[in-house]
């Protein structure tokens, strides 16, 4: 992972493609343990109740939530780049009004030649801290954007070193996964509120059923492994807004330089004295 | 059993001939998409140079010669007629000639501060500077799928298919003029010209 720099283009595109992949595919199989673990666990507490009580043998818990799961990543692949762009307060441009917009637009069009790729939306965020982000699925529906701040701080040249930056990570596909992650991480913290609160409420009414099936358990033998699963399954459950806190920093760390070697090298080709 | 692997050889050969065949024609129509985005860039800079003469002539009578260098080497770039990269020796000399020009007139642009700060100049320079960049990178590109078709041609084994696809090696967008090859030299003396 750390060394994703010496890796040309169609490497890196490609190790983004297996890692949104990886990441899609882990979510949902996070989802999937939490839905079947819980049937599996709720599965074992009722087996041995009497046989006019309960018994959960389908796993309706599994199946819906890997069904969440599946519609969660396809909508945060559909809609990722909008909310993340939403979540800024991003406002297109459409016809560039004031020079400094003419000029960011410019700019883009000359970068976008320069990498080969398709102009992307442009957005300015009207903050005054110097900053600018890439996100998209893919090249051909990739957005750009840059706060006012940026723009009121960088001469032509470094807003084309800025834009050029953010092309490359359009171009090696950080994007997608970039915003893919983005958009689950936000997903899953959400939905972590939502479920801790219906959850807690469970907890205390499954507390004294699960006492009893303790009491049961010394006959069955099934104890311990349900102990364990449902000590697993709630730190789980526990962990996951954690966890998925922790994804995007690894994944940001080994990649937030290649983006800048990768545009940076065309425009260094053409004018490196300006750059030594 | 040994006409079963004739066969599969035969299927084979068939299946990378079309493979090949089919990825120099992709790279022949990618070379010729990217010297049509040269050619995009090279119109919008000749429309754009007769609205920044206009712009900058008042101001300027004593300058004459670099205005009018320019426009003679606009209507030159204009005149050049080739529409395939077949041309491109002769498009590239024509707008070479006019880049050093309006070089020479970017730099006399630069000694009159009042005219920057007066009109609509800030903005043709910055809608000239923009096309000049798109220009360079837009002959990188061209240049980069040129050398992919050229070495792609002449590689073996596609280098068999080469005759068949009718491929011929694209010429590359060179610095052709001596002149702006070299280091250029900036007069800033202020002394009249002779």
């Amino acid at each position: 992972m750390s060394d994703d720099t010496s890796l040309n283009l169609f490497q890196q595109q490609e190790a983004n493609r297996r890692r949104t992949v990886l990441l899609v595919i882990g979510f949902v199989a996070f989802f999937a343990w939490l839905g079947f673990g819980g049937d599996y666990i709720y599965y074992l507490s009722t087996r041995d109740a009497p046989s006019t009580a309960y018994h959960h043998v389908f796993p309706w818990f599994g199946i819906a939530l890997t069904v969440i799961a599946l519609l969660t990543a396809w909508y945060a692949y559909a809609t990722g780049p909008e909310k993340v762009l939403w979540s800024t307060g991003a406002r297109a441009v459409v016809d560039p009004t004031d020079p400094q917009e003419q000029q960011l637009v410019n700019v883009v069009e000359e970068m976008a030649i320069a990498a080969g790729v398709p102009r992307p939306r442009i957005w300015i965020v009207d903050d005054p801290d110097p900053n600018a982000f890439a996100t998209g699925t893919d090249p051909l529906h990739a957005h750009i954007a840059v706060t006012r701040g940026l723009l009121q701080l960088c001469n032509r040249e470094e807003l084309q070193a800025v834009v050029g930056h953010e092309l490359g990570h359009v171009k090696n596909l950080d994007v997608r996964l970039m915003t893919l992650l983005a958009a689950l991480v936000g997903a899953v913290a959400l939905m972590h509120d939502g479920a801790t609160r219906i959850l807690r409420g469970g907890f205390y009414a499954g507390g004294g059923g699960g006492g009893g099936s303790r009491g049961g358990g010394k006959k069955g033998g099934a104890g311990p492994l349900l102990a364990i699963l449902l000590v697993v399954w709630i730190l789980s459950w526990i962990l996951a807004p954690i966890i998925t806190q922790i994804l995007p920093a690894r994944c940001s760390r080994s990649c937030s330089w290649c983006g800048s070697s990768r545009g940076s090298s065309r425009r260094s080709s053409r004018r490196s004295s300006r750059w030594r | 059993m040994f006409s079963w692997i004739l066969l599969a050889a035969l299927i084979g050969a068939l299946l990378w001939l079309i493979g090949a065949y089919n990825g120099l024609i992709s790279l022949k129509n990618q070379t010729l998409n990217a010297f049509k985005q040269i050619d995009v860039q090279l119109k919008r800079r000749h429309d754009l140079i007769p609205n920044l003469v206009n712009a900058v002539k008042g101001a300027m009578e004593f300058e004459r010669s670099t205005l009018e260098a320019v426009i003679q080497a606009r209507n030159q770039a204009v005149k050049v007629n080739a529409t395939g990269p077949e041309g491109i020796k002769q498009i590239s000399q024509a707008e070479n000639a006019l880049s050093s020009a309006l070089q020479r007139l970017m730099v006399v642009v630069e000694q009159y501060p009042q005219l920057k700060a007066t009109g609509n100049i800030g903005q043709l320079q910055e809608e000239l500077t923009s096309t000049e960049n798109k220009v360079a990178f837009a002959r990188q590109l061209y240049n980069d799928t040129a050398t992919q078709y050229n070495t792609k041609q002449q590689q073996f084994p596609t280098s068999m298919v080469a005759g068949l696809a009718k491929a011929q090696p694209a010429d590359l967008w060179e610095l052709e003029d001596q002149a702006e090859k070299a280091v250029p030299q900036v007069d800033l003396s202020m002394k009249p010209k002779v």
